[in-house]
């Protein structure tokens, strides 16, 4: 594993893990020239774009807005962590899986409430297989044997860019040696996307009709005939031939997004989405898989699992875990000004949450762990500035099925990485509670 | 590091070394058992205490990508076991699939210090080291699944027994394996197109091989490595009637070599259909009490909650249209699959009941204890949690009479058990939980107290109910250190994750980096694990090829 630092010479470092979506490519390779990347080779616009500009809007180490030493900082920040009553520990998407963990440890010592990006993305995908499972597999079933994928609700041409090529459109795979032309594509969303310009066939729907539509089709699939002429504004003919399509195929696969998960239905769109995936079997082979997105955000999905039992808003005030979204889940936390302070890190709450929300970050102590100024930074009661996971430190990412893969780290940072600034706090903060000095509650 | 222990008085049941009930002293230094300790020593009162080495699984799913896909989609399950962070401790939930740190502590506090990952898709193997990094206290290892990889499939086809051995010696060194793991040899394969196989001798689509090919060719890939522990087997055809003939037939194809049978409760069903079901352990144990060459763990049915989970994807979907409960299924690129779905074994439903008897049938049938161990096939039969109520029922006829009152009542006409007689010893039961499945696993420094024995020691309190026996010890030792106390864990510490290191059999040929792209969806050079990834390891040297 070739590492490259400050040195005149070029370095080239191969087989670099892209820390920017959940397709989490592993073949960039990184051109690096005095500690500065100059080249990057495979990426995405997107992921070319996370290395090149790396260097751009670093974060500077600040308590109330007056520039302090990241070591002042992590003590200020423990002494925060120590002091509040039930605290927030939020973001974690874009980061690496050690870090992740040691903010579930720092969590389970301060008896934080602990959440992630996904609760604003795919919760609801998570909540739905909790309720009916799921038939899916590893990407790289698709590459080498789907015959028939869809993409309901999800745009990978300019949210997953390399997806399409690495595992599910052109991708040549055992079964699939031609690629493109031994698959059928199908888009279905609610208005034409780039990735209907890859589509055999774009299907479009009315917005928030998706539940209504995977109800109908299974329907179909048992056998009955509806008495409406169109469903979600699409001829039910239309709907018999992609059902038609998806029995008839050797491996179908059906990938969906964000489509699905925050619009009307959330988790009952997911769900009936999944019943009818699962209930093709009958037919032939059929799976459906979600398009996980933000950086490592389902890092943090399976280490919060593996260490508290549940993938997302837990609470641990009790000093044992509980997992109850809508009461723990972030966007509650703040709607309902429980929390009395936040660690934000490795993500932008504030530049993401609706006003209220943010609101309430606004009035309570907060923590920023960040390599970049965010709108989240800006308003910081400590602001740490941290090297950036998959760049300037190394560790460990999941791609969107769930495969485990290891992150390099490139260059060089004048700043810890996430997972040292969260061992420092929490070690002060052991420290805080074990010396009675009176900041523990 | 120093550290001195003598622990006296107790009575000690260390069957490798043969002792059986003796009142004899264990002194221990710097983490093993010694001869006589050279400075001061602790001194550990074992009055009325029985003494036995640490606990060892041969079989359990305790972390990896199916595990943890488990957890995540049973939150209902949570609620049954929560474990509040204590000093030094972490919080932690979970009855039939715990979190980490309460896995490590649950096996703890029933006298375990060793337990073996029974099934490994090797692209989430990385996965599964971060996970047992997280399990504290207890040793592990990994089994690597390998009875549907396409690689194998294909050398198989191309009749390349070469590289087939090269293969396997390649994954075992890049993923920190301890061994081999068959599920469903070709079945899996064939799920990927939602289909399974029959037999034996039903030919795997595309790859034109057959389950019985796999399973020679990698009980000899695994011998010829000299790997330490047989392959180990989940056999075809699991969980379905009349499967006892597809275990027979397995066990007999593999005639002469040694063979690590998996649960075998769940392969040893008579009946044309679900409603012939019925138990065929006699045939089964008389074969395998035939047989040295055979060893097996028992995957004992528990009543109650169970979550399944297995690679064995076409199965789990038969389960999940059986018992309408909700199904996760996850196929691996090139590798394996995985399907999980939740289930309750319940004492009146026939076929549940004839399942429990099943397996105490053959833990009373099968005459060797050496050959025989201790598993729920965790959490499939039930929870690790109920190793001490199985002990009981092994030990204990009239337990085991009252059990047959309640449970439904086709069990005490269509099974041998209420004619079993026998009651293990304690001596058996040390053997069946820790020094068999250790010397069945190669593992020469555990399961016993011997001299250079790692210093992984149990202390029970001696009493009328084993059940209670098993489920409190008094101390546990772990690597020489205290780490639990009159229920307590007193002492948390890192286990060790043990690894084979096979011999070098020659590199992969120069094209296989290109083969493992073109199927794979990762490079090639990130599959392999760094062994600086493994913090706490042990090395374990692969013996003489056979």
């Amino acid at each position: 594993m070739a590492e490259s630092v400050g040195v005149k010479d070029l370095k080239v470092v191969e087989g670099v893990t892209c820390p920017f979506c959940g397709v989490t490519c592993d073949d960039l390779v990184v051109h690096v020239e005095d500690g500065k990347i100059k080249e990057v080779k495979n990426a995405c616009v997107l992921g070319k774009d996370t290395f090149m500009h790396h260097l751009e809007g670093w974060a500077t180490p600040r308590i109330h807005g007056k520039p302090a030493t990241v070591d002042q900082c992590i003590d200020a920040a423990a002494e925060i962590l120590a002091k509040a009553k039930y605290p927030l520990i939020y973001g974690l998407d874009s980061t690496e899986l050690h870090a992740q963990r040691k903010s579930i440890e720092l969590a389970d010592l301060i008896g934080a409430n602990i959440d992630h990006t996904s609760s604003v993305c795919h919760a609801p995908s998570l909540q739905a297989v909790q309720t009916v499972g799921i038939s899916s597999c590893t990407v790289g079933e698709v590459k080498n044997r789907a015959d028939l994928v869809i993409f309901w609700g999800c745009n990978p041409a300019e949210a997953h860019p390399r997806h399409p090529s690495r595992y599910s459109v052109t991708a040549k795979g055992l079964f699939t040696p031609r690629g493109k032309r031994d698959r059928m594509v199908i888009h279905v969303d609610v208005r034409p996307t780039p990735t209907a310009r890859m589509a055999d066939a774009f299907i479009q729907i009315k917005p928030n009709s998706d539940y209504e539509v995977f109800s109908a089709l299974r329907a179909l699939l048992k056998g009955h005939e509806l008495d409406q002429t169109e469903v979600g504004g699409v001829a039910i003919d239309e709907w018999k031939t992609l059902l038609e399509k998806m029995k008839s195929s050797k491996f179908g696969i059906l990938y969906w997004g964000m489509g699905l998960t925050m619009t009307r239905g959330k988790y009952l769109n997911i769900v009936a989405l999944l019943t009818l995936t699962q209930e093709l079997n009958r037919y032939t082979k059929f799976q459906a898989a979600p398009m996980r997105g933000h950086g490592n955000v389902v890092g943090m999905a399976q280490v919060l699992t593996w260490q508290t039992g549940y993938p997302f808003a837990v609470n641990l005030s009790r000093g044992y875990p509980r997992f109850n979204p809508g009461e723990y889940s972030v966007a509650d936390l703040l709607a309902h000004g429980e929390v009395d302070a936040a660690l934000i890190i490795a993500a932008d709450a504030i530049g993401n949450f609706p006003a209220k929300m943010a609101e309430h970050l606004r009035s309570i102590p907060m923590i920023a762990v960040d390599p970049k100024e965010s709108e989240t930074t800006k308003v910081a009661t400590v602001v740490i500035p941290s090297a950036q996971a998959g760049i300037a430190a190394g560790g460990m990412a999941y791609r969107m099925d769930h495969i485990p893969l290891v992150m390099k780290k490139v260059v060089d940072s004048p700043y810890p990485s996430d997972r040292e600034v969260l061992e420092r706090i929490i070690a002060k903060v052991a420290a805080i509670k074990t010396g009675g000095n009176g900041a523990h509650r | 590091m120093g550290r001195s222990l003598k622990i006296v008085g107790g009575e000690v049941y260390d069957p490798a070394n043969g002792v059986n009930g003796a009142v004899k002293e264990i002194c221990v230094q710097d983490g093993k058992i010694v001869e006589s300790c050279t400075g001061a020593a602790e001194v550990i009162d074992a009055t009325d205490l029985v003494v036995m080495p640490g606990g060892v699984d041969i079989h359990t799913h305790i972390g990896s990508p199916a595990v943890n896909a488990a957890r995540g989609f049973r939150p209902e399950d949570h609620r049954h076991g929560l474990m509040s962070k204590k000093p030094g401790l972490r919080s932690g939930v979970g009855f039939t699939v715990p979190s980490t740190f309460a896995t490590g502590y649950l096996y703890t506090r029933m006298g375990y210090t060793t337990v073996m990952e029974a099934a490994n898709a090797p692209i989430g193997v990385r996965h599964t080291h971060e996970e047992l990094i997280d399990i504290p206290i207890v040793d592990k290892g990994i089994y690597i699944l390998m009875g549907n990889n396409e690689f194998i499939l294909k050398y198989l086809k191309a009749g390349e027994m070469d590289k087939v051995k090269r293969y396997v010696a390649w994954l075992i060194r890049s993923l920190k394996g301890y061994g081999i793991k068959l599920v469903n040899p070709g079945g899996v394969e064939q799920w990927k197109y939602g289909k399974d196989v029959e037999g034996l001798d039903d030919k795997v689509y595309y790859f034109d091989v057959t389950p019985r090919q796999i399973l020679k060719a990698l009980s000899w890939a695994n011998e010829s490595l000299g790997l330490p522990h047989p392959i180990h087997l989940h056999a075809n055809r699991l969980g379905i009637p009349n499967n006892y003939l597809t275990t027979l037939e397995t066990m007999h194809a593999l005639e002469g070599s040694r063979l690590h049978m998996a649960h075998t409760q769940f392969h040893s069903y008579g009946g044309e259909n679900w409603g012939g079901f019925c138990s065929k352990a006699v045939e089964v144990a008389e074969y395998i009490n035939a047989h040295p060459n055979v060893t097996t763990d028992i995957g004992q049915v528990v009543f109650g909650d169970a979550t399944t989970i297995t690679a064995d994807g076409p199965w789990q979907y038969r389960l999940y249209k059986l018992s309408k409960n909700k199904w996760y299924n996850q196929d691996v690129e090139v590798e394996t699959g995985c399907g999980i779905v939740p289930y309750a074994y319940r004492e009146k439903n026939y076929v549940n009941a004839i399942q429990w008897a099943i397996g105490l049938e053959l833990f009373l049938l099968i005459r060797d204890p050496w050959r025989v161990f201790l598993s729920t096939d965790h959490p499939n039969g039930g929870p690790f949690i109920f190793y001490p109520w199985i002990i009981k029922l092994l030990m204990d006829k009239a337990f085991r009479a009252e059990m047959l009152k309640r449970v439904h009542k086709r069990v005490l006409s269509d099974t041998t058990l209420p004619k079993l007689d026998r009651e293990y010893t304690l001596s058996e039961i040390a053997i069946i939980s820790r020094a068999g499945p250790a010397r069945a696993l190669g593992l020469k420094h555990k399961g016993h107290l011997g001299i250079g024995a790692d210093a992984d020691v149990a202390m029970y309190p001696k009493g009328d109910d084993p059940e209670r026996m098993f489920e409190h010890p008094v101390y546990v030792i772990k690597d020489g250190e205290t780490v639990l106390r009159e229920g307590e864990i007193v002492g948390t510490r890192d286990g060790k994750t043990l690894f084979v290191v096979p011999p070098e059999v020659g590199e992969m040929d120069p094209e296989f980096k290109t083969e493992f792209e073109n199927y794979y969806t990762i490079e090639y050079e990130n599959f392999p694990i760094d062994i600086e990834d493994i913090p706490n390891r042990e090395a374990i040297p692969a013996g003489v090829a056979r």
